[in-house]
């Protein structure tokens, strides 16, 4: 049954991927929906034994790699963490791809479509129940390719496949650190397989060794060559360029791959590496602090952008970022919790807006849209429960997650701490004004749109609504309900590693009640700011331009990094071709020998002149030379 | 005696050969031709499968050896194989029938002496990774440039001829030094019978010069950064059935010989050398790559590419870990497989549309799914995606280099890194994007033999990807004691 959970999406994939033109469109998204839904069940089975008969196994399926002392298998490992990983993934999964027939239902490639969306739901899945850390690598670069696949999927635009490799190659760059982190792992423990390096973990603590000139501890460099990885794909600061971008693809793909499952990839291997991290002071803090930074960095970023999935995309950085320094801050479930929490209310949200855009005929800005409130009244509720819970308001989902980050911060009780506290407050109120402002902008105010009718803008389809309500529930309840559980460090068992224990205590009341009275005062400040005065936050752009700037361009990391390395690489490789290769080596090498011989011959040539007194002169001449050399011998 | 199999498998090709010269050549009868040379190829192909169903995986003693007196007293034609030379057999017997079958398109004139040229390749590809004495060794491994000297320059394209001898000139100054020294050590040790050379051992005082010709050549034919500008030329120039030959198989023999020879005649010498290959194999990798991604011929970045992968297959042979070692054996299989593969991929289009130019192309995925998915896969493969053969060859050479040493692993992963940029751009270029040339319109889908022919190349990419417990079952008694071999040596000097 557990192995089942695995194959079931990849024969999905392959039914709609190779026969889906033979069964036709509507039986390739019954197929694929309806197995993937199966897998989404059997894994809320598995989760409850988990829960419950406190079920755990590691099943070898086979060998993979096999060579010298490194023994890798293909395998399925199953505790507390994988099984989290499995519900959320599989059930976004099932939810996105039935949405997925609603949405994409004027696209002519939906078999295509479809069997992407299952392959990357298996490769998420190899990701989450691998024992070892080739397996993962190959998860991870599996939904990399998938998550390629599928932001490239119109590939008549050219944004598309540019955002497709862009994606791929910011990733590869991360994944270079991850798999550096691997190799150094095979390196000092001669095996790749989760426990058997999690139990000598401790043996090595105070090893040292020199890398690349640095004396490091062994601890602290695989922490942060795995990190590395971790940053690409869960799109932390200066690895995060890629993410918005991605918004490129169809919508439900980032609902589900760039919101629920893919870019938590990151965050998850942290929490499974809890007990190397939990060794290296030096990599945790340096987690808090990447953590908080894209935090807030993202909260600034979206607060000025005008295109709707992208203000979602910064959203999704800045939540990846508290999971984060959840993280950093050693509350390994907090930031599981968190990822869990999340799943529910951005995919939510990225299908809600993927339903405005549906409405608007793939309107993205939200200047152009406005007052419509009534004209999508399921839509719009269902936004704004994904934007309560998102803002962290009292009692949903979002609250129960994020304070908690925020509380653990503040225990850690050192300096990173409580500035990590300090961010997280802050940024818990940017992320409930840019979130409002995108709500009040695209529902209320005046209709803006001008090349669509009110009148034609129209509610979604029961298939897109159903994934929707069924959201909209875990965005309520999930964390109400499933608190205990992820609070209680006993359910984690051998998965999560705490070296302290977590600290019991509770922070100071006025403390607790700071965030919550930030997010539900956001609510009329936005109101008045992006309904009622509008002219307000223009003057304020207007005051402050070279902030505004700066925050529009996205800190300028693209620009920068196109200065930095993409034109470096091509001026250095067009120079390494024509004038390297071509002129040095050629010129010198073949060419220039093959010249040289050339002109020589034609100097030889002219002694074979054919004339009998030259030919008796040169004999001549070398005979008395000859005579010479033997007299004066 | 047994049957003889080694020998069977050298000397079929050239028999069907025969056959062929003895045909009349018209266009009636070209079809025969091929169905002689398709015959005999995949008779051939049986034979190696078979030999490897014979082959015993617990020891790495040569196996099938054959040894008679040939020049008495002096030479023994001598061959067998052993779990490394073996995969190399099946390589090229697999690769020759594609090769035979994808002439259909490209090769228009004198077909007949074409297919004999590509047979009696074989057989001399199959005697340099079987042979076991360094004067048959020699002498398949110069024959070899014959055939393909002459695929080049009849069949190829416009700059034929200065390609075909840029080739020839490269290839042989790198030779002529190989055979000073396998003479040299003739005089030293009285016998170039590799087996006995092996239990003898050369002493270490001649070691470092016979080490440099032996390299010399090898390096030449991998190629390795700074004498690789012979193979972009000579790829674009081949025709489709010479570039595969060249980059699946041709390519290989270098390598082959490293790990045979360099490594396991001059242990000492290697040990000393080994930071020279870094350095180059490191340049090899980054250098090139990023002169892939400038490339606008697709077969020169295919080429371009082809230095870089066997940048890593050198990086990895001499980090004499079991780890790299076996890692560039399954890279060279794996290479072998794609790099053919991409340029049957060039080739297809290169049909149609008798351009190479990338910017040719441009949005063709709607207009020919199959080869686009086709396509894809093998990019994929190229950039070494976990699930195709091309990552775990990469992969494991890394893990190698980085137990030998830190700063060689890192930069040789930035290549990594490269490596996806220049292939991903190339496939969006080529096949992703709005339809701007209107000739593409034209284009047909793969027909059934290029369909065949891709798919069987794609099957062993995947399967060996999902499960390459076959290939390390084969090499793994043989690259264990070939290490064990080199580090008692280094450990007696």
């Amino acid at each position: 049954m557990e192995l089942s959970i695995i194959t079931l999406p990849l024969i999905a994939s392959i039914i709609s991927g190779f026969f889906g033109k033979y069964i036709g469109d509507r039986n390739s998204e019954i197929v694929t929906s309806l197995l993937v839904s199966i897998s989404a069940i059997l894994s809320i089975i598995v989760f409850y034994n988990v829960v419950f008969n406190q079920y755990e196994d590691n099943i070898i399926i086979a060998t993979w790699i096999n060579s010298g002392t490194l023994d890798v298998n293909w395998s399925m490992k199953i505790d507390s963490l994988s099984s989290v990983m499995l519900v959320v993934v599989t059930s976004v999964s099932a939810l996105v791809h039935i949405y997925s027939i609603g949405y994409m239902s004027h696209d002519p490639h939906k078999p295509r479509f479809m069997a992407y969306l299952s392959l990357f739901t298996f490769a998420m899945l190899m990701l989450v129940t691998s024992d070892n850390f080739i397996q993962l690598f190959f998860g991870w670069e599996g939904v990399g390719l998938c998550s390629y696949f599928l932001i490239g999927f119109w590939f008549k635009k050219e944004t598309a496949n540019s955002a497709a490799i862009k994606a791929f190659v910011v990733n590869r760059v991360g994944d270079f650190g991850f798999a550096l982190g691997i190799f150094l792992i095979f390196y000092l423990f001669g095996t790749v397989n989760y426990n058997e390096v999690f139990q000598q973990i401790p043996s090595v603590v105070d090893k040292r060794l020199n890398f690349l000139g640095f004396e490091v501890k062994s601890i602290d460099l695989i922490c942060l060559l795995l990190f590395i990885g971790a940053m690409g794909k869960s799109a932390q600061i200066l690895l995060h360029t890629w993410l918005p971008d991605a918004m490129e693809g169809p919508t439900p793909v980032s609902a589900l791959i760039h919101a629920a499952t893919m870019v938590t990839a990151g965050v998850f291997l942290v929490v499974r590496c809890s007990p190397i991290y939990e060794y290296s002071e030096l990599a945790l803090n340096l987690i808090t602090v990447v953590g908080m930074t894209t935090a807030i960095f993202a909260a600034s970023v979206a607060l000025v952008q005008t295109d709707i999935k992208k203000i979602i995309a910064y959203s999704t950085c800045s939540q990846l970022g508290y999971m984060f320094f959840a993280a950093g801050v050693g509350a390994y479930n907090i930031a599981m919790f968190h990822l869990f929490t999340h799943a529910f209310f951005k995919a939510l949200l990225f299908l809600g807006s993927g339903s405005v855009i549906h409405a608007f005929k793939d309107e993205q800005n939200i200047n152009s849209m406005g007052g419509v409130w009534k004209k999508l009244p399921y839509t719009y509720v269902l936004m704004i429960i994904g934007t309560l819970a998102l803002t962290g308001f009292p009692l949903l989902s979002g609250f129960y997650s994020k304070d908690a980050i925020i509380e653990f911060a503040y225990l850690r009780d050192n300096t990173t701490g409580y500035y990590a506290a300090g961010i997280g407050i802050f940024t818990a109120f940017l992320t409930s004004i840019y979130s409002w402002r995108l709500i009040f902008k695209t529902f209320h105010g005046s209709y803006n749109n001008k090349s669509i009718k009110i009148e034609e803008t129209h509610e979604s389809p029961l298939v897109m609504l159903l994934p929707l309500i069924i959201l909209s529930i875990g965005a309520i309840f999930a964390g109400f309900i499933f608190k205990e559980l992820f609070f209680d460090t006993n359910f984690w068992g051998n998965s999560i590693f705490f070296l302290e224990p977590l600290s019991e205590e509770h922070p100071p009341m006025w403390f607790l009640l700071l965030t919550p009275i930030l997010v539900c005062s956001s609510i009329p400040i936005s109101y008045y700011l992006f309904v009622k005065n509008k002219d307000l936050p223009n003057s304020i752009v207007e005051i402050n331009k070279p902030l505004y700037n700066f925050l529009v361009n996205k800190w300028y990391f693209d620009e920068l990094y196109e200065i930095l390395f993409i034109k470096p690489s091509k001026k250095i490789g067009l120079f390494l071709w024509k004038f390297f290769d071509v002129k040095i080596i050629d010129g010198f090498g073949p060419d220039g020998v093959s010249s040289l011989i050339k002109k020589f011959s034609i100097k030889a040539n002219k002694f074979q002149s054919g004339y009998i007194y030259q030919y008796a002169f040169i004999m001549l001449l070398g005979l008395s030379a000859l005579l010479t050399f033997l007299i004066i011998k | 005696m047994n049957f003889p199999i080694i020998s069977a498998l050298i000397l079929l090709p050239t028999i069907g050969s025969l056959f062929l010269i003895f045909s009349k050549s018209n266009d009636q009868s070209n079809s025969t031709i091929k169905y002689v040379a398709l015959f005999t190829s995949i008779v051939n192909f049986l034979l190696s499968i078979y030999l490897w169903f014979l082959f015993d995986e617990t020891t790495s003693a040569f196996q099938f050896v054959e040894d008679r007196e040939w020049l008495i007293g002096i030479v023994n034609y001598k061959v067998g194989v052993d779990g490394i030379s073996i995969l190399f057999v099946i390589l090229t017997t697999f690769i020759t029938p594609l090769c035979i079958i994808s002439v259909n398109n490209s090769v228009k004139k004198r077909l007949r002496d074409f297919l004999i040229a590509i047979l009696i390749m074989e057989s001399f590809m199959i005697g340099v990774f079987c042979s076991l004495d360094l004067v048959i060794f020699y002498l398949f491994f110069e024959a070899g440039l014959i055939p393909m000297f002459l695929i080049i320059g009849i069949w190829g394209g416009p700059k034929r001829v200065y390609s075909a001898f840029k080739f020839f000139l490269y290839t042989l100054l790198g030779s002529v030094l190989m055979l000073v020294a396998i003479i040299s050590i003739y005089w030293i040790t009285g016998t170039t019978d590799v087996v006995k050379l092996y239990e003898l051992g050369i002493d270490s005082k001649y070691q470092n010069l016979l080490w440099l010709a032996f390299f010399s050549s090898f390096a030449v034919k991998t190629p390795m950064w700074p004498v690789h500008t012979w193979l972009p030329d000579a790829h674009v120039e081949a025709p489709t059935a010479g570039s595969v030959l060249l980059a699946a198989i041709l390519l290989k023999m270098a390598g082959y010989g490293f790990i045979r020879f360099s490594l396991g005649l001059f242990p000492i010498a290697s040990d000393l050398f080994t930071p020279l290959i870094y350095a180059l194999s490191l340049i090899a990798i980054i250098f090139t790559s990023l002169i892939a991604l400038m490339q606008e011929d697709m077969k020169k970045l295919i080429a371009y590419s082809s230095v870089a992968h066997m940048g890593f297959v050198t990086l990895g042979i001499f980090t004499i870990q079991q780890q790299g070692i076996e890692g560039s054996i399954i890279q060279m299989i794996s290479h072998g497989l794609v790099s053919a593969a991409l340029f049957l991929c060039v080739g297809v289009v290169y049909d149609r549309m008798h351009s190479r130019l990338i910017n040719t192309y441009g949005g063709i995925v709607s207009i020919i799914p199959k080869y686009s998915v086709l396509f894809m896969l093998f990019t994929l493969a190229a950039l070494g995606l976990p699930g195709t053969s091309g990552f775990i060859g990469e992969f494991l050479i890394l893990m190698g280099a980085f137990k030998d040493n830190f700063l060689v692993a890192v930069i040789a992963s930035l290549g990594v890194i490269l490596g996806a940029a220049y292939m991903l751009w190339l496939y969006k270029r080529v096949v992703f994007g709005k339809l701007v040339n209107n000739d593409l319109n034209k284009l047909t889908d793969l027909d059934k033999s290029e369909y065949f022919i891709l798919i069987s190349l794609a099957l062993p990419t995947l399967f060996f990807g999902f499960y390459p417990e076959p290939l390390f079952n084969t090499i793994e008694v043989s690259v264990n004691d070939l290490i064990e071999m080199y580090n008692s040596n280094l450990i007696n000097k």
